[in-house]
């Protein structure tokens, strides 16, 4: 059993491969802790409610929501932002395909629907326009650049599965 | 959000003890309904246990006369269960049609039977006082208030907020039992019984004492299950609780007609996952035709009361419980 007091204490998170030690507070949300406490502004904060999909983080290989997840629960785990998915500085497959379809306009929701873009295809919920809709309808674009993000989606599964890209 | 101790778990008795310890303690489970009231100030633990990391609550066993599914397992786990999704179709369907991919894989199938009302007037205490299930006694906000998602069955003058949960409606249709457990005794309940109506204490909304942990729910199998289907409509296409929506499952005699079973459930419309049993009576024994299916649909509303904006439900239900019958008879 773990306990941490009401004031806080030490909490050890493994983000993209690196430790780190945060003295924080059980309310602190992983999202908070990302940006506030390790200073990896990727994540964004949209609804902070569980409503947008801008905080779309990986726990353990899953997409999940950063803004619901309290930081103590994932101690331990393995946790993947966007600031995780290019490696030694050559973008992810699916950052490629966003770049090549122009799949933004304000970019605030981008890094969310990379991340879970990237869940979606390791999903395999990539066979139609209409699955990928469904399978990424949690990633609101309040600029509607929904059209142009399936196609980004579509076309990254697509590259990744004739290997010209890469696993994640 | 207030502040709170956190307690990690990693055996069922620690979690037993350490939920008995202190007045507000409570379960952590997804977070997804927990952390998101706490945020709106509706929930105020001075606990949290964290069971996620509990052992051997995540496991789904598809047998031959139930499906017992762990009540730590995932929403998205079970949807995708491969035996649940081919032979038990509304179990999968009801889950993978609520919230979203991240949502599902967090949200656990025990704080889905415990989801709370999304009534807004329940969920932003700052700004509305009146709502009798947050606070006893102050008044509900809703019945005067935009009420077009609130429920037209089982309310009462104390409130009238629809209970939000997809899957508790397919458990509702196919008679399942949730398992419960506390440090002392273990009890099976059956689900007709989980789920309370507001009557004059809408503050009471399960019949679970605070260090009850559900560990399981199981769903009898039937050929009812095997053919069955979830229907939900709402404002848009996904991410977006229902409107109204319909369990149904279906089983025909020996000459392909004749109704031999039937289970009829709406969501999305009733303060609890409402069973719609005279629909389902009417129908036992008839031919299973359009105007049969059509005439014993409307029975599924029968005493619905309107509050002016959710009035369309009442005309929707019936049709949503209709067409679920049709896909699952092969009338389309
Ligand atoms: C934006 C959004 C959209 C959503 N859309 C839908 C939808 O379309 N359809 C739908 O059905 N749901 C929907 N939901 C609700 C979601 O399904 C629930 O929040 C989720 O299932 C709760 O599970 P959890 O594991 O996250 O529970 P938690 O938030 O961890 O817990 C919820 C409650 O249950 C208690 N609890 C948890 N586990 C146990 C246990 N084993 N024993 C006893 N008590 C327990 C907790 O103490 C708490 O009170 C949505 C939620 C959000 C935020
Ligand atoms: S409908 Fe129920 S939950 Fe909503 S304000 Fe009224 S009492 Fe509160
Ligand atoms: S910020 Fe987490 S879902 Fe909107
Ligand atoms: S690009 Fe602006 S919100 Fe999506």
């Amino acid at each position: 059993m773990v306990k941490s007091p009401i004031t806080g204490g030490g909490v050890r998170l493994r983000i993209n491969g690196s430790e780190h030690l945060l003295q924080i507070e059980p309310r602190v949300t992983l999202l908070d802790a990302l940006r506030e406490y390790v200073h990896l502004n990727g994540t964004k904060k949209g609804c902070d409610q569980g409503q947008c999909g801008a905080c779309t983080v990986h726990v353990d290989g899953r997409r999940v929501l950063a803004c619901l997840t309290l930081a103590s629960q994932v101690e331990g785990l393995a946790i993947t932002t966007i600031e995780g998915l290019a490696v030694n500085g050559s973008l992810h497959p699916v950052q490629e395909a966003f770049i090549r379809h122009d799949a933004f306009q304000c970019g605030y929701c981008t890094s969310g629907q990379i991340m879970s873009a990237v869940g979606c295809i390791d999903e395999g919920r990539t066979e139609s326009d209409t699955t990928v809709r469904e399978y990424m309808s949690g990633n609101l674009c309040r600029c509607g650049a929904y059209p142009h993000i399936v196609a980004a989606v579509r076309d990254a599964a697509q590259a990744m599965d004739s290997g010209e890209g890469r696993s994640r | 959000m207030n502040n709170f101790e956190y307690v990690r778990a990693t055996a069922i008795p620690d979690a037993l003890k350490a939920v008995a310890r202190q007045t507000g303690s409570r379960f952590l489970a997804g977070g997804t309904t927990m952390v998101d009231l706490m945020k709106c100030g509706v929930e105020l633990p001075s606990a949290l246990i964290d069971i996620t990391r509990l052992p051997g609550l995540d496991t789904i066993e598809a047998g031959p006369t139930s499906v017992r599914i762990g009540a730590l397992s995932r929403m998205s786990d079970v949807a995708d269960h491969p035996t649940i999704r081919k032979e038990f179709p509304v179990l999968s369907e009801s889950l993978w049609r609520g919230a979203s991919a991240q949502l599902r894989n967090m949200a656990t199938i025990g704080g889905n039977l415990m989801q709370r009302t999304r009534c807004s007037y329940f969920r932003e205490p700052g700004v509305y006082g009146a709502c009798n299930k947050r606070d006893p006694g102050s008044g509900c906000a809703a019945l005067e208030g935009i009420n077009r998602g609130h429920a037209v069955l089982g309310t009462s003058p104390s409130c009238i907020a629809t209970n939000p949960g997809d899957f508790a409606v397919a458990l509702v249709a196919f008679d399942a039992t949730v398992h419960v457990e506390n440090g002392k005794a273990q009890r099976r309940i059956p689900i007709d019984d989980f789920f309370l109506l507001p009557g004059d204490t809408p503050d009471l909304e399960h019949p679970l004492s605070s260090d009850e942990l559900i560990v399981a729910v199981e769903v009898p199998t039937s050929s009812a299950l095997r053919r069955s289907h979830y229907l939900k409509v709402r404002d848009r296409e996904s991410y977006e609780f229902a409107a109204a929506s319909a369990a149904v499952g279906l089983e025909l005699e020996a000459d392909g007609r004749t109704i031999r079973d039937v289970r009829i459930a709406l969501g999305g419309i009733a303060t609890r996952p409402w069973r719609a049993r005279t629909a389902e009576e009417a129908l036992v024994g008839r031919t299973f035709d359009e105007p049969t299916v059509r005439g014993a649909s409307r029975l599924a509303i029968e005493g619905a009361v309107d509050h002016g904006e959710n009035r369309f439900k009442i005309d929707l239900a019936p049709r949503v419980v209709a067409r679920a019958l049709l896909t699952v008879g092969g009338i389309t």
